[in-house]
């Protein structure tokens, strides 16, 4: 039998089509199976803050300067360059919603803390385009400083303005470098990373173990014996936004 | 490339409008690498607003690429021969301006050099891998049908078979670019003035307001300056389609308002504020969008008259207002209001630098010597036959 150029052609080409559906239904299996297999033992890190306990101290920033500290997070004066993981706003502005006219008299100014909420349901992981931003077995919402492009769609997705990005070199303005985390490079996202360096090594949020107070009780939100739970179960608590569906992770006892 | 050698004749005027768009494409090189060498911070962007002219600039150029489609359409689906010349001239500026928005994603890029993690790691889930599919491919059938369709010209046979289910697919895909785009906004959570459902309709309604009567703006001038005649009757009926599309981009963002006001919702109602009244003591974008209306309304009324769109001068005029207006409106106000005020009630104001003007400049005029090359290459075909 001979094989004309035209013959050879479209066999290597169904080939090479056979070859991409086997990869394919072999993909699709995979999935499957691991769906069918028994569900892990679901892991959430979560934290809640009493925002009294948090005033008690008029601008305490210990835990922003421990976590600022810790991260390597550089501190430019320039209000829109500015890279913060963990920073207060007046109340009237986290919860505009949760105020009327008569509250915010004496709630108005009141300092809140925020950081990333670690959504349940996060918007910046749906729209990343590389997949540089996921939410990891644990709960805790992560970004890859190496594989981030600086498209800065996340930071278009986050309702919470929880992002930031690096404007420019972030390393000159490091006051003193801690050399067990990495620095950022220019060009790409930060934020809040509940501390999962510190949570692999069996310690909880360096902002949290920072607060003399005791301000922020952190723990898993999934086991109903931690020590968040029993916090969220004994006092009134609430999140920032939660009609956006989001789930945030992140409770204030008002 | 084969057949752009007929661009490299021409008079001296031509050479001197080619060497000073190098000359712009130069100045925004240069202030690409000032860019790269210092981060975005040369820009106006900021944490509250970080996208800004670069993403504006990307948006409407998708619009203007899928207008294609309005002169794509009646010629291949209902044999309006009108357009036949049309046709050509508006893929290849789809063609063009496909390629001026890949470069402004590109500008916008905090880490360019790692652009190829978009095909390297795709993420099935973000807007922005399918857009970069729809502009692709977009890119792609309108620069092989317009190749094909001039070279079958130029050869003065029929055109090959096999090109016309890729020019009947290119309608519905043009259509995609643009609610792909849409959708990269209208999906996200809390930025009011974007999450509406008729954020794609608008789009594309402005896009085939803008995009034609660029085209319009373009055969006028080809006519002043190379006699080339795309037919009065052609450019008229171009002119009644880019008044509905007008007029119905305009009745899409009277919805939009009386629906932020009627229900008062304050979180729907602010970007409105601040971009036609001002908010929290910053006005600095309302005379623009003032301006972007009123254009638009100017517009409308002069393409409404058909002795008024009947002249040269006046269509001329009105076809740049659309143009201008629309570029204000989803080239500034879109970009800008759906970042203000931030999440937390924040306004910060956006103002482009002149390192970041200069880049957006260049990549117009990239864009500007594409469509040099390409029509002076169709003309000379044509002029042939």
């Amino acid at each position: 039998m001979k094989i004309t150029r035209k013959d050879f052609l479209r066999l290597s080409g169904l080939g090479l089509l056979a070859l991409a559906g086997k990869k394919a239904v072999r993909a699709v299996g995979e999935r499957s199976f691991a769906s069918s297999s028994p569900p892990k033992k679901r892991v959430r890190w979560g934290m809640a803050i009493d925002l009294q306990k948090c005033r008690q101290k008029d601008g305490c920033d210990r835990c922003i300067k421990a976590c600022h500290s810790t991260h390597n997070v550089p501190q430019f004066a320039d209000r829109a360059h500015e890279i913060k993981w963990i920073w207060k706003e007046p109340f009237k502005n986290v919860f505009p919603a949760a105020q009327t006219g008569y509250t915010r008299e004496f709630f108005g100014e009141l300092p809140v803390l925020l950081l990333c909420n670690h959504c349940d349901d996060p918007p910046c992981q749906d729209v990343c385009p590389v997949d540089a931003t996921w939410k990891r077995d644990n709960g805790v919402v992560t970004i890859d400083f190496h594989r981030c492009i600086g498209c800065r769609y996340c930071m278009a997705a986050c309702p919470y303005g929880a992002r930031s990005f690096n404007w420019q070199d972030p390393r000159a303005a490091i006051a003193m470098v801690n050399p067990d985390f990495p620095t950022r490079t220019r060009g790409v996202v930060e934020k809040c990373n509940f501390c999962e360096e510190r949570l692999a090594r069996g310690q909880g949020p360096a902002c949290a173990e920072s607060c003399e107070e005791k301000a922020i009780v952190s723990g898993d939100l999934e086991k109903p014996d931690s020590e968040v739970r029993q916090v969220l179960r004994s006092r009134f608590a609430v999140q920032r936004k939660p009609e956006l569906g989001t789930g945030p992770s992140v409770y204030y006892i008002v | 490339m084969f057949m752009f050698e007929r661009a490299l004749t021409g008079s001296r005027k031509y050479w001197l409008w080619v060497a000073s768009l190098l000359f712009v494409v130069l100045a925004g090189s240069l202030c690409y690498v000032l860019q790269l060498t210092h981060g975005l911070a040369v820009t106006g962007l900021s944490r509250d607003v970080s996208w800004g002219l670069y993403i504006a600039q990307f948006t409407f150029f998708v619009g203007v690429a899928a207008s294609a489609v309005i002169v794509v359409l009646p010629y291949y689906l209902h044999n309006y021969q009108q357009f036949v010349r049309l046709t050509l001239l508006g893929e290849l500026l789809a063609v063009t301006a496909v390629t001026m928005c890949m470069l402004f994603i590109f500008v916008d890029l905090g880490q360019p050099s790692r652009i190829f993690n978009i095909v390297l790691h795709p993420q099935l889930k973000s807007v922005m891998f399918w857009d970069m599919i729809a502009l692709g491919g977009y890119l792609l059938m309108n620069a092989v049908i317009a190749v094909v369709t001039l070279t079958a010209q130029r050869e003065q046979v029929p055109v090959p078979g096999w090109i016309k289910p890729v020019i009947i697919l290119s309608i519905p895909w043009a259509i995609s670019i643009h609610t792909v785009t849409a959708f990269l906004y209208s999906g996200l959570p809390g930025r009011s003035y974007w999450l509406t459902a008729i954020l794609a309709p608008r789009f594309l309604a402005s896009a085939f307001a803008s995009g034609p009567a660029l085209l319009i703006l373009l055969c006028l001038a080809l006519r002043k300056l190379t006699g080339f005649d795309a037919g009065w009757e052609a450019i008229q009926k171009l002119a009644v389609i880019v008044a509905y599309a007008l007029a119905i981009n305009i009745f899409l963002i009277l919805a939009e308002v009386f629906t932020a006001f009627y229900s008062g919702i304050p979180e729907h109602e602010e970007a409105f504020r601040y971009l036609f009244v001002g908010f929290n003591g910053d006005y600095h974008l309302v005379p623009w969008m003032w301006l972007s209306a009123l254009l638009s309304w100017v517009a409308l009324t002069l393409l409404l008259v058909p002795k008024w769109r009947n002249n040269i001068r006046l269509l001329a005029v009105a076809c740049a207002a659309i143009f201008v207006s629309i570029w204000l409106d989803k080239g500034l106000g879109l970009i800008v209001g759906g970042f203000t005020p931030s999440p937390l009630g924040a306004v910060t104001r956006y103002v482009p630098t002149l390192p970041e003007s200069t880049i957006v400049l260049g990549i117009w005029a990239v864009g500007a010597l594409m469509i040099t090359v390409f029509y002076k290459t169709t003309l000379s075909v044509w002029e042939e036959n």
